[in-house]
């Protein structure tokens, strides 16, 4: 049977060249297991082998963090490896900050599981643990041979594609991520049963915890229209008619930047709305209702905003994550600030 | 008020000539339907085809789905108000079911939202309407029809079907008989005085446009929050009339048959206290979100409530209803539990909500709707696969070549509904 092939990623400290003085040290790979790879070989068996471990001073990936990558991944790539696996840290920051992406680089670029191991107060845990699994481990390296077997059960499940269980059943950090299941009792049931137990004020457990969505703070107020470039963005999904960009007519994954330079008004057979959330037949009637070039383009002529934006951005808002609205913003707002805009025009259906 | 619900379990349908039931098995007289379907201008064909349980079959873009019934006696008719039957109060006297039976209406795709029903394989399993022996109206509408006049076209056929098919029940011995009978609210408190009066607040889809609910004939966008007996539910009080995601769409069916009133009845008297239901609207306008669950909030408190169920159709816009009522419910010291679904996205990382409120501290959560799997190719399909890639939880590719589809779970009817009749969760990992 082949033996699965395991990258293990250490720092300076745990590979045994030295201590703080020594957290400056560049990448470099070792054939085999070192250090605490030891444990881990061991907790393999004869199922997997560490061929390699690739090693970094802390310092020396925190102040070089783009070009260290760089090197440690090639390192990686020329193993082959099956599987990788980084630390674990325990409570150490920088340690577990390298860790997480340094795995999270193998993972996005080499497409194989990888697994680390810290301690809940490591600040790697929050800024990493929904990218991959983070096993739950003590504050210190004393705590070495009761985690590294979790790391290598773990990570043999993941290459074998078993089901991975909850984060109390497998100890690692509970990710954030919505899974589906199916319980043993209809939802009708166990919301009466929940019901009862508050009303009684026993204990229950919400199915869902709310969320904190956070504040975004609003800009001050323009003082002078007269001097700004407005641009449209709308969540209503106008797209042109033949949706070249194939956005979703819900739960997107995209969004679009279309031309409208050419019109003075949103021409009907040119433009249409693919969005699902909502009755299009007015839309569909007149697509200014959603995109109000119409109304904008008189603005401009009148002197009283500065000019339109030559685009406008689009996307269907309806089932679409907050994740993927957070990052469609974060991508045109940086277009949209480079090209002189001054002002959006936000629409929602 | 008090309901005797007379369920005559259904083993087999088969298309005949007759409309009837012998030994378990319900004959549907074909020619019958077709005419009655007919009868409205507006749907120029219409064909009755079967999907049983296990089935290689695929009916896709559904709906409506709604269970036939009969009222035997008591004063007025299964799905008052509307089709040509009188509005009169129902909820009293005696009503049979053909157990084990839906009536589905299949058609050219009106919005975006309406989802597909497998009989078997692994879409199968998160619809509950692959377990129920399926009487398909295939609509096609005449040509150029607008779309508010085709949807309220197929409600009213799929109502005038089960309506027709319900009334071959009338004079069958049932195999089962419940009773349901409500004291009033006085007599109801007097009655438990020991045991938690719990209430149901079932919040009603009317963002209206293909969004919309009818209460005893009225668009629910009209109503202010009232109360009404758990037996006017059974009687067909309330009918579908939207094109909410496929996924947590409640389909007549669910009204007819809510999964929280059986389980609230199946407690009431040993363990809490079912006061009744108090209905109210999900409207898009800000001052009607505020006056419908004020509504709620006084209700709730008028009827001296310990704790009530919210329940939802739809998601977005609705999440801020649900923590509306919630909040407000709550701040008249009465204890509340949500039923919900979840969005966070495809890699469940996002907010599964779309508002959120301090007070929302116990919620069951009737899975996440983002879910993609593989539904398997069907022998058959019912209706059309034409639409499938802009249907609600479908996208570019969803269609494979070999007739599986690759989807979001957003667009199985009823997989994550509100009602919380499945036992699809999520949790966190």
């Amino acid at each position: 049977m082949k033996k699965f092939r395991v990258v293990h990623y250490i720092n300076n400290f745990f590979a045994g060249i030295g201590g703080e003085e020594k957290a400056d040290i560049p990448p470099e790979m070792r054939v085999g297991a070192h250090g605490p790879g030891l444990a881990l070989q061991q907790a393999f068996g004869e199922e997997a082998e560490v061929v390699a471990t690739v090693i970094c001073g802390d310092s020396y990936y925190g102040e070089n963090m783009e070009s260290a990558e760089e090197e440690l991944l090639e390192m990686i790539k020329e193993q082959s490896p099956d599987l990788f696996i980084a630390g674990p840290a325990f409570n150490a920051g920088r340690y577990g900050v390298a860790c997480g992406a340094i795995a999270k680089a193998v993972q996005e670029s080499l497409d194989i599981p990888v697994v680390s191991g810290m301690y809940e107060e490591n600040p790697g845990v929050d800024m990493f643990k929904k990218e991959f699994h983070i096993i739950k481990t003590g504050n210190s390296a004393a705590d070495m041979r009761h985690s590294m077997p979790k790391l290598a059960t773990l990570g043999m499940k993941l290459l074998k594609g078993d089901l991975i269980g909850s984060p109390s059943e497998e100890q690692y950090h509970t990710r954030g991520i919505r899974i589906n299941y199916f319980n043993d009792k209809r939802g009708s049931l166990r919301a009466v049963e929940m019901l009862l137990k508050k009303v009684k004020g026993q204990t229950y457990e919400t199915e869902y915890p709310m969320p904190d969505f956070g504040q975004v703070a609003p800009n001050p107020a323009i003082k002078d229209f007269t001097q700004v470039k407005v641009a449209i963005v709308t969540s209503g999904g106008v797209v042109p008619t033949d949706n070249p960009d194939r956005i979703e007519s819900s739960s997107a994954t995209k969004y679009g930047i279309y031309d409208i330079s050419a019109y003075e008004a949103m021409p009907s057979d040119v433009f249409t709305t693919i969005h699902g959330g909502y009755d299009r037949t007015y839309a569909l009637e007149d697509i200014n209702r959603v995109v109000p070039l119409d109304v904008m383009r008189e603005l401009e002529k009148e002197g009283r905003i500065g000019s339109l934006e030559k685009y406008f951005v689009t996307t269907t808002g309806t089932g679409t994550s907050v994740g993927n609205a957070r990052r469609f913003g974060q991508e045109f707002s940086q277009k949209l600030m480079e090209d002189g805009v001054g002002a959006v025009i936000l629409t929602s259906t | 008020m008090r309901l005797e619900l007379g369920k005559i379990n259904i083993k087999d349908v088969v298309l005949g000539s007759e409309m009837k039931v012998s030994s378990g098995v319900l004959t549907v007289d074909v020619n019958q339907l077709e005419a009655l379907v007919l009868e409205d201008d507006r749907i120029q064909k219409v064909t009755i085809e079967l999907a049983k349980p296990g089935d290689s079959i695929r009916i896709t873009p559904v709906k409506d789905v709604i269970e036939p019934r009969v009222k035997v006696n008591g004063s007025g008719t299964i799905f008052p108000g509307v089709i040509d039957n009188k509005v009169a109060q129902v909820g009293d006297g005696r009503t049979h079911v053909l157990s084990g039976t839906s009536v589905i209406t299949v058609g050219k795709i009106m919005g975006f939202q309406e989802g597909i029903v497998d009989m078997s394989g692994i879409g199968a399993d998160y619809t509950p309407f692959s377990k129920t022996l399926n009487i398909c109206v295939v609509l096609e509408p005449v040509e150029g029809i607008e779309p508010h006049a085709y949807e309220t076209a197929a409600r009213e056929a799929g109502l005038k079907v089960a309506n027709a098919i319900g009334e071959a029940g009338k004079t069958v011995v049932p195999d089962t008989i419940e009773v349901f009978e409500h004291l009033g609210l006085v007599g109801q408190a007097m009655a438990y005085p020991e045991l938690p009066k719990i209430g149901y607040v079932c919040m009603l889809q009317s963002q209206g446009l293909l969004h919309d609910t009818y209460v005893y004939g009225v668009d629910a966008k009209n109503i202010i929050p009232t109360i009404m007996a758990p037996t006017e539910f059974m009687d067909g009080a309330v009918i579908s009339g939207n094109c909410v995601a496929s996924c947590d769409k409640i389909p007549t069916y669910l009204h007819q048959n809510d999964p929280i009133i059986e389980d609230l009845l199946a407690k009431h008297g040993k363990e809490l206290n079912f006061m009744g239901v108090i209905i109210t609207n999900e409207n898009v306008f800000l001052a009607d979100k505020e006056r419908s669950s004020d509504g709620v909030a006084k209700l709730a408190k008028m009827m001296n409530l310990d704790g009530v169920l919210i329940s939802e159709e739809g998601y977005g816009n609705p999440d801020t209803d649900l923590m509306m009522n919630c909040k407000k419910v709550e701040r008249n010291g009465i204890k509340t539990v949500l039923i919900t679904d979840e969005f966070p996205g495809r890699d469940g990382k996002s907010e599964s909500l779309a508002d959120a409120v301090k007070e929302a501290d116990a919620l069951v959560s009737c899975g996440q709707g983002n879910l993609v799997i593989t539904m398997p190719p069907m022998d058959k399909v019912i209706g059309t696969l034409e639409d499938i890639e802009t249907m609600i939880g479908g996208y570019d590719g969803s269609m494979k070549e070999d007739g599986s589809i690759e989807a979001e779970i957003q667009i199985i009817i009823s997989a994550t509904s509100a009602f919380g009749c499945n036992k699809l969760s999520a949790r966190m990992y």
